[in-house]
């Protein structure tokens, strides 16, 4: 196998004495695809800066590929007014581009109209067209995608969802995203990393899907979030979407889907799953 | 004919102004007014260090610009005090301390107010190429740093991810204002400098739709501002530092003005 393009080992960081990140190793690898989730305030988004090195962890590694192009799309890009910025200049911030090219690349995000906006006039919908816009232009290596359909009405998700897949193919690029609404990308998901402060699983979603426990362990706790899914009941991915979802909002499931692991784990217990725990699953997270 | 004070003036204000625009127009990004604030408040300390010491003050005000900057750079990377805290605990203590190191120059009367307001019409030729040699000097180190700082400007995340060098920019960047304060305190003033970094940049704001356009624009409203200013010193009799700040102030008004009645339009 072929080294990692990142590789994150033993990854600890504590903000104010609360421990943000605990033992995370996480490694990338060209052309994967890895989803990250979990719920709200997990440290998703700190481990990805921690990883992209915006962040420095208070202990453990992060090696980097030498020469590494990332593409990073932040959860959300708030152009203060007192920029000025066209959207030809926001493509061209790190690295030039013809007006043709630029052209070009917001003409396959359907946003060629925007070419002389300004950044802060974009809907957020647009913003993020923009963004992905930009990251054909970098032609990266590994693009790094922050819970990308935030702010985002539900129509405009799928859209965008589709949009990733069609960049991820012309790149021929590993992805990283974060999400906790994942639907579409998720069927093409490597491996589905679930992650609050630790890794606390991860695994194929195919493995996931397939469980026989699976619809027994989600049924129920989705019922809660069907306003947002409902719109996906005719696509093929739905139920990737519900996989993660749920395994976003607790810890409900059971490990055994870590790639013919069986463990058994009374996936009760994982309800008031506790930080401070020991995992007995936790070795099945990072099993490789 | 001009007389030979009075260009020497003009061309050092000018040169000054478009020295302050593109740096002006960062400050205002990365909203930094009160980070040249202090810096400029340090400057006085500057003076007063010169004069003791025996070197030249223009020395002595970028040397304590500097050594601000990075005390500055320093107490920002804890977070138990807040940055705009660690500002003004700065700006006001090295200009109390400035003020009372003044108290001990012996001999020689100090015109603390040609430091607090400027003194543009006492500026000589050997203040006009330092200001030439630094502001070249500034000018190119930002335009060689320009895409990188402007992409850390934007979004630091988008920056560090495709591997521009973050903290060293920022650390650069606060240098090179450092020096471009030390430069200016001669001609405008310790009390006035900020005025000249972000008013012409406000006043671009409204005009530009590119950054690059917005920091042009900045240079041009600033020597238009020291053009009025020294007018209406020369014609009116108004202290020059003080009436070139006017000037910026009054353009912007008009500036805005001109704006709401194109957006009415």
């Amino acid at each position: 196998m072929t080294a990692p393009l990142i590789e994150g080992r033993g990854l600890t960081l504590s903000f104010g004495g609360e421990r943000v990140l605990d033992q995370v190793s996480l490694s990338i690898r060209a052309g994967e695809i890895i989803t990250l989730i979990g719920p709200n305030g997990a440290g998703k988004s700190t481990l990805v800066k921690t990883l992209l090195g915006l962040q420095k962890p208070d202990s453990g590694d992060v090696i980097r590929k030498s020469g590494l192009r990332v593409g990073y799309v932040p959860q959300k890009l708030a152009i203060d007014q007192v920029l000025p910025l066209t959207v030809k200049r926001f493509l061209t911030l790190t690295r030039s581009a013809s007006r043709a090219d630029c052209q070009k690349v917001l003409a396959q995000v359907g946003a060629a109209h925007v070419i002389d906006a300004q950044m802060s006039s974009l809907s957020g919908g647009e913003a993020q067209r923009v963004m992905l816009a930009r990251t054909l232009l970098l032609r990266p290596e590994l693009l790094v995608l922050d819970e990308p359909t935030q702010g985002v009405d539900v129509s405009g998700q799928a859209e965008l969802y589709r949009l990733i897949d069609e960049i991820r193919r012309e790149l021929d690029c590993a992805v990283l995203m974060i999400s906790h609404d994942l639907h579409l990308v998720m069927a093409k998901t490597d491996q589905v990393v679930c992650f609050n402060r630790h890794v606390c699983c991860s695994g194929q979603p195919e493995t996931v899907r397939q469980h026989p426990e699976y619809r027994s362990l989600f049924g129920v706790r989705e019922a809660d979030a069907i306003g947002i899914y409902t719109h996906e009941h005719d696509h093929e991915h739905d139920l990737s979407g519900h996989v993660v979802g749920g395994c976003g909002h607790d810890h409900s499931h059971d490990h055994s889907h870590d790639q013919g692991h069986h463990h058994h784990n009374d996936h009760h217990h994982a309800h008031d799953h506790h930080h401070g725990d020991a995992h007995a699953h936790k070795e099945a997270g990072t099993a490789k | 004919m001009i007389d030979d004070f009075l260009l020497r003036a003009i061309v050092g204000g000018v040169l000054l102004a478009c020295v302050c625009g593109p740096f002006g127009a960062f400050i205002v990004w990365r909203r930094m007014a009160f980070f040249g604030d202090m810096l400029a408040h340090s400057a006085l300390l500057g003076v007063a260090l010169g004069l003791l010491i025996g070197i030249d003050v223009r020395l002595g005000m970028v040397a304590t610009c500097l050594a601000s900057a990075l005390l500055l750079a320093y107490g920002q990377r804890q977070s138990k005090i807040g940055s705009d805290t660690v500002l003004g605990m700065l700006a006001h203590s090295t200009l109390a301390l400035g003020m009372v190191a003044l108290a001990f120059v012996q001999g020689v009367a100090v015109d603390v107010m040609a430091y607090l307001f400027g003194d543009i019409l006492a500026i000589t030729m050997g203040d006009i190429w330092i200001l030439a040699g630094g502001g070249a000097f500034a000018i190119v180190g930002l335009v060689w740093m320009w895409r990188p700082l402007l992409a850390l400007t934007v979004s630091p995340e988008i920056a560090a991810a495709e591997s521009v060098p973050v903290e060293r920019l920022r650390l650069i960047f606060m240098l090179l204002m450092a020096l471009v304060i030390g430069l200016a305190i001669k001609i405008v003033g310790v009390l006035l400098i900020t005025a000249l970094l972000i008013v012409p940049a406000a006043s671009a704001r409204f005009f530009a739709k590119t950054p690059e356009q917005m920091a042009l624009g900045a240079a041009i409203f600033g020597a238009a501002s020291v053009l009025v200013g020294i007018a209406m010193s020369w014609h009116v009799d108004t202290p020059a530092g003080p009436s070139i700040v006017i000037s910026a102030a009054g353009l912007f008004i008009v500036s805005s003005i001109v704006m709401m009645g194109l957006r009415k339009r």
